[in-house]
Parts: C-alpha cells; structure tokens; sequence
C-alpha cells in the first residue's frame, strides 16, 4: 500500500490549490430529452408503479423507471447502474430527493427492456437490486441517516430499521393502493437530520437514561459552558468534583429528574456518553407533511413512546408500523394524508384504529407549545 | 471467506429490499479480489471491518464511533466529517474513516461518465462505499484516511473541476428539487437559482462565518419535492399570481372519465375509488371553497384561490400554473435541538426571481437576514430561534419588509404588545407631578 501522490506538496499546501468552485454545472448531465424540453412540459402520467412519463408542449415525451436504493452503496453498486444507464439510457441518470434512482428513456419501446433488466438483477443474498417503484399513492424510500455505520450519538441503526421496514412495506412500494402517498423518515437521534419532524410515519431513535459523566476527563476536553447552554431543560450545572485520588476537577452536574436523555451535551461535550443497550431504542412518530395540498404542512406526532431495540430486523417496530398503515388505508379517503385522516377522525380514534397503547409519554409537558397541545374543548370522542 | 462472522447482519440479507449489507458484502470482495489492480491507499480490507464494527454495535446495541473529529482540507473550515473507530484494534481498517461532502449537480442529475470518474477515484483514496446522497444533497464519500483527504480533494478540484459541500456553522449544501427540468409544475427554474446562489456564497459555505448552520432548498411549487419549508432555514417555493390555467375541454375529459386523462396522473391506479367525481375530488376537497363546475365549465374564483396545488395535482392535463410566476420566502425551519422543531414561516409572499439581474431582488433579502443573524445571533442559535428570541417583526425590520396579514395564521392572542415609542404621540418622557396635578394622591 505505496503512497501514490497527486501532485499536492504537503510542503506547500497553498500551492496550485484550486478552491470555490462549487458543484458541477447540471446542464453537463441533462439527458438532451431533458435539455430540450426543460421548462415545456405539458403533463404527465404515472403509467404503472415506478414508471412515469412527461410531454413536452413539443410532444416529444420522456418515459422515467424509478427503482429504489439503499443510500448507502458501494462503488460497485453505483457501477452497476452506471452500466445499466449507459445501455439503456444514453449514459444519464439521476437520483431523487428520498435516494430513489430514476433511469429515463425518450420512447416507449426502451422502457420494457429497461424494466427488465432492472427486475433481473439480485444481490447474492436474494434482494432485489433495482425494485421498480416509489410513485404515486404508495410507499417510497425512506429517508434515513447515518445510524450505527459512521455516527457517533445515534441510539439505533439507521440502515437495519429501513431495511427492515422497507421488507415488511415492500408491497406497497411497488403498488399505489394507498389513499395517499406514505412518506417514512427514519433518524438515529432526535437531532433529526432529515424529516423525521415532518412525515407520515417516522421513525426515531431515542434514549432513556442520562448520560454518564467522564468527570477525569471532562474539563480536558469540553468547552463547560457549552455543554451547559447545550440542555433544553437546564439539566445542566458547572460543578467541582473530587475524583478517587483526591484530586478536585472542574465537571458538571446533571439533575437526572430533569434531563429527557436528549444527548445534545454529549454532541457538544464527549466526556457525557449515554448510549445503553437497554435504555436505548425506538420513537415512533405519525401525520407530518411538508406539502401544502389541501392542509398545511404539519409536524409529526408522538404515537409510540418506546419501542426497544430488536437487533437484526426490530419486528416490535415493523409490527408497529403495519398496523398503522394498514389502519390509514383502511380508514383514509381519497387525497388523505395520514395526518390529515387522525386529525379527521381524531387522534383517539386514531390510537384505537392503530391499536396503539396510549400512554403518559405522549402528552407534551415541553414549555408554553405544551398547552396548545391539550384538549380545550369538550369535543371528544369516547 | 469474509474476514469477521457477521450474524446479525445476514439476516438483513433476506428480505426484498436492496440489502446495504449484500452490498457491502460484494464491495468487500471485489476489493479482496481486486481484479483491476488498484493500488489502494487506505486498507483493502476497510469494508469487512466496517461490516465488523457495525455487525458488533447490532450485538451490543451500541455505536462504536468515537465522538466527534475534527479534519479537513487547507483552506477550508469544513466539508470533511472526521471519525475514529473505537475499537481500532480489532478493526484497523476503520481506525479512520472519515466522510468527505462532496456538492452534489442540481437536480441530482448525473453522466455515467462522470460517476465512473467519482467511482474509480474512491476506490482508490476510499473506503469505495458511498451514500448517494446526504438528507441535505450532498454525495457522501464514506470512509478515508487523513492523509487521503487533500489528495481526494486535489483530484476532484483539479481533474473533475468539482468542489467539497459544507459542514459546520456555515451555509451548507443548497438543494433543490428537479423543478423545470421535468416537471410542469415548477413557477422557476429551482436548478438555475440552486446552481447560481451556491457559487455565489462559495465563501460563506467552505469556511464557517455563522453562529450557526443555514441552509437554503429551492422548490419549484407548494408540492415541496424537497421539503424546504422543514428543512432550510431558508426556504424558495415557486407560487404565481394570476389565475390557474383552466383547459375546458380537458376538464371535460377527466369527468367523462377518458382513460387518458386518469384523476391525479394515475397515482391511485391501485385500488377501486370508485369513478372519478369532480365535486367529490376536487371542488369539495378544495381548501377555500373557491371552485365551480357548471355547464360543463370549471371556474375558480382566483383571489380565493391559495395555490394549494390539490386541483392542479388532481387534473394535471386541464389545469395549469399561472403565467405570472414568482416565488415565496418563508424563514426559521429547524429540527428539535434546542427549543423545538420549526417549518419555516412566510416572510416574503412573491418575489419575482430574475437571472438577468443575478437575482438581485433574492440575495438583497439572504444579505439582509445574514447580517441580523451573523450580528445577533447566539453560539449555536439556529435563524429559526433568533427570530423567536428577538421577533417576527425584528425579521421584517431588518428586511425592510412591510408588516402585512399574510405574515400570520392568526392574529397575537394576548395583549402584550409593544410600541416604538415614537409611535406614541407624546413619548414616554413624562412628569409624575404634571399627573398628580389632576390626580391627587
């Protein structure tokens, strides 16, 4: 494993650096279907389940396979659509906000063979590599983070609870028989990166224990302050503490009856793990959307309090998860967003047609919002 | 023979759904077998150690990443997220594995040429595992060395003319959905706007200058593809002015049910809902009411209309966005951390977006709103909570934005309201004995 160098000179770091420069100009990678029609589409139609098609006012028309991939892939795997799109698709593809794939060709005959050659491929454990889908009322990708492969604060996997999900929801990712489309979100903590605070069913995860406290190491490595600053609740105290050989240190304090186990101060403090195998495990959430179709967009709800961490495939969770879509599809109306039927029917018949527990855990208690968030009507249902 | 026993991990081998773990498992074995003689600069074997590390966190229920790490690239304060395995004994070949940000080409549209190009180079400098893409847009290079990271860099400036994305308290990544590229929907061309405000702050996004994070997302239409109004601190979403375009012989074509004109472009085409019913789908679905079907003629009463894109969704081929295009600001969406989750709110109802003027009318309000917060804001205090620290009007000061009821869903509801003092005929200056001239003790 020689060092092959590029050319930069550590020696001087300064020289021949080429910065600001920003992304690519996307005009290089239109597909000329899309140069040319950009800004003149007449409409479009989903044909079947993965498979959109869009007419220009010119009335040439670009047929678009939607498959869905994992986010996290391997040279290889980006390759391998590399290859598919350079025998199918003149050498252009593009990926979608929620990490689907989308491979377009500009007449129908090309469409069949693509489709096929998507549904061919397989990984040597039997799943599929290009599962055709994600459009209309159905289920698309979820949107997820980094979980137990590259992050350092998550309380769950990220890739394991999408995987898990997306098997358990595959049907109705290759199928539009919903009453809306579903979007799922995952996070690995609530610092939230991506949409777990604006999606149909989201999932979270989350701690239950305050952190430990590394009161040797501490002031070493923290900035105090900020790790004070850090709490939503002023958990958070400076402190001295005498370590076992007598030697006094400054730390924090933390009022465990205080602290939620949000892990912000670890973010900002390392001394202040609290990852637990336990404690650790799953939140789920239900009814955002960030569309202003009909309703406004919306804030996802606390529907689960804790769901615990069921390595390798979380079935609490994906049970969880089915019983509340197949409530929403059995109870929404058409154009209904799952948040928009609980808020129809209300949220206590949304607990009972999930047949999900209600517990003290779902009731908010954070500052003046909590209020707004109690019943101040007699309008209920039994 | 893969290098650790991964049990928990192969039973998310099974299943339907691309399984990240086949894989990882095939990328683990096309570097051992190395078929087109790479000379890789970080370990070959970095994949069956992550597959390692990972497959003990699943049995310990526990991440094994050290907190935090900080690296980069001279030049830059961000783009590199630095990371240390804490077990680097048993898995050397992610002691480091640092993520490089790399800014994604609007729209996410790519060449197979240039992917070969990113592909190939990653393979070489990197783990070869990637994410495609960031929650934010950017492509994720998961896992390198230190040293690597200016010889990445250094490839990608110099032979692909490609730039790092951002991380840290800095502009980060502007994303934008596909906008007029292929959709009908789009009142701007999001990818135009993405593209030249990204390179406009290129300073603002390599080196943090902010109390904090802030991002912008571009969408075309209130659909939100991109979901700006959750996730930027400043959120584009294309609007009109005029009135929806109605196409009366299509409208026809949706009631009498022609199966070219299917109700929602086909999105429901799995179940039975029964004949499409205009009153029922559209006119009564309608948030304000402000439609009519009679004689065959669809009318919409536009300055009731909200733009709420059901009707146009609904019937894609009768109706159509109108014509004077523009779009809407809204400001402050964050995530929990600290004090609550924020959508971003409206602030600027219709700006008219113009390229020929570099979108004069568009950064005057990003500088503005930069300077407040870039002056005002707290360590770590996100746009969205120094406009609920200091007030939505402070907003609209700095702005220069006149206050106006479409700021608002409703009205304050208490009573505690400030005045500028010279708002105030009189002032506030005044004699207690002047008072009690009138008002005897």
């Amino acid at each position: 494993m020689a060092f092959i160098s590029t050319g930069y000179n550590p020696a001087k770091p300064m020289e021949n650096r080429i910065t600001d420069i920003g992304p690519k100009d996307y005009h290089d990678f239109y597909p000329p279907v899309i140069a040319n029609n950009k800004g003149k589409w007449s409409h479009h139609e989903i044909l079947e389940p993965g498979v959109l098609v869009h007419v220009g006012d010119s009335g040439d028309e670009v047929y678009t396979v939607r498959v869905g991939g994992c986010r996290l892939m391997s040279t290889s795997h980006i390759n391998e659509i590399c290859d598919i799109a350079d025998k199918h698709c003149d050498g252009y593809v593009r990926f979608t906000t929620r990490n689907n794939i989308e491979f377009m060709v500009d007449s129908k005959d090309k469409v069949e063979p693509l489709k096929n050659d998507l549904a061919s491929r397989k990984f040597a454990g039997g799943s599929n590599k290009f599962p055709i889908g994600g459009t209309g009322a159905g289920v698309t990708n979820i949107v997820h983070t980094q979980g137990w492969i590259h992050c350092h604060t998550p309380a769950t996997d990220a890739s394991g609870t999408v995987k898990a999900t997306m098997d358990t929801l595959f049907d109705d990712f290759q199928q539009m028989r919903l009453p809306a489309q579903l979007r799922v979100s995952m996070a690995c903590c609530l610092n939230m990166c991506g949409a777990v605070h604006c999606s149909d069913i989201a999932i979270l995860g989350y701690h239950r224990k305050p952190p430990m406290l590394d009161h040797e190491y501490l002031d070493k490595v923290c900035e105090i302050p900020l790790a004070v600053a850090a709490c939503p609740t002023a958990a958070i105290k400076p402190s001295k503490q005498t370590l076992a050989n007598g030697t006094e240190v400054k730390s924090v304090e933390v009022k465990n009856e205080r602290c939620m186990y949000c892990g912000n101060c670890y973010t900002m403090c390392p001394s202040m793990p609290l990852a637990d195998t336990e404690g650790d495990g799953i939140v789920l959430m239900a009814g955002g959307k960030v569309s202003n179709r009909i309703s406004d967009p919306k804030f996802s709800k606390v529907v689960v309090a804790f769901l615990p961490n069921e390595m390798p495939r979380w079935p609490s969770m994906t049970d969880a998860i089915k019983k509340i879509v197949n409530a929403y599809s059995n109870g929404a109306n058409k154009y209904e967003r799952l948040g928009d039927w609980a808020e129809r029917i209300g949220w206590e018949k949304f607990f009972s047609a999930c047949e999900l527990d209600f517990t003290h855990h779902l009731i908010d208690d954070f500052r003046q919002q909590a209020y707004m968030s109690w019943r101040q009507t007699t309008n209920f249902k039994f | 023979m893969a290098k650790h026993e991964t049990p928990f991990l192969d039973e998310l081998e099974n299943g339907p759904w691309p399984s990240f773990v086949s894989d990882l498992k095939q990328q683990a074995e096309v570097r051992a077998k190395n078929e087109k003689g790479v000379e890789f600069q970080i370990p070959q074997d970095c994949v069956d150690d992550l597959l390692g590390v990972v497959e003990l966190s699943y049995k310990h229920g526990r991440t094994h990443w050290k907190h935090g790490g900080i690296v980069g690239v001279f030049g830059y304060g961000g783009g590199v997220i630095g990371r240390y395995c804490d077990q680097p004994k048993l898995f050397p070949g992610v002691e480091h594995f640092h993520t490089m940000r790399v800014n994604q080409p609007c729209g996410k549209y790519y060449s197979t040429e240039y992917l070969r190009q990113l592909t190939e180079l990653w393979d070489f400098r990197g783990s070869g595992v990637t994410n495609m893409h960031g929650a934010t847009g950017d492509i994720i290079l998961l896992g390198t060395t230190t040293p690597q990271l200016e010889e990445v860099f250094w490839t990608l400036t110099h032979d692909f003319g490609q730039d790092l994305g951002g991380s840290g308290s800095n502009l980060r990544t502007p994303a934008d959905c596909l906008g007029q590229s292929r959709c009908e929907y789009s009142c701007y061309d999001t990818s135009a706007l993405c593209h030249f405000l990204t390179n406009e702050y290129q300073d603002e996004l390599h080196r943090p200058a902010f109390p904090y994070k802030f991002k912008f997302k571009f969408d075309g239409c209130p659909n939100c593809c991109v979901a700006s109004i959750a996730r930027s601190d400043m959120s584009f979403i294309g609007t009109w002015k005029d009135d929806i375009r109605i196409d009366q012989d299509a409208v026809n074509k949706y009631v009498e049910k022609d199966p070219a004109y299917p109700a929602n472009a086909g999105a429901h085409k799995g179940r039975d809902w029964g004949p499409f019913d205009i009153k029922k789908e559209v006119l009564d679905l309608c948030p304000t009411h402000c439609m009519k079907f009679e004689n065959k003629k669809l009318t919409i009463n536009t300055e009731h209309c909200t733009r709420c894109m059901h009707c146009i969704n609904v019937m894609p081929r009768a109706l159509k966005i109108g014509k004077e295009t523009g779009l809407s600001i809204l400001c402050g969406a964050k995530a929990p951390i600290l004090d609550g989750a924020q959508m971003g709110s409206l602030l600027v109802p219709f700006v008219e977006v113009n390229a020929d003027n570099d979108y004069e009318a568009i950064t005057e309000i990003i500088e503005n709103i930069w300077d407040w917060w870039m002056e005002e804001g707290k360590n770590r205090e996100r746009l969205g909570e120094l406009i609920m620290r200091q007030g939505f009007q402070k907003l609209l000061e700095v702005t220069g934005i006149e206050a106006q009821p479409q700021h608002v869903a409703y009205p304050r509801t208490n009573p505690y309201i400030f005045w500028k003092e010279d708002e105030v005929p009189g002032g506030w200056e005044r004699d207690v004995d002047e008072y009690r001239k009138h008002h005897l003790r």
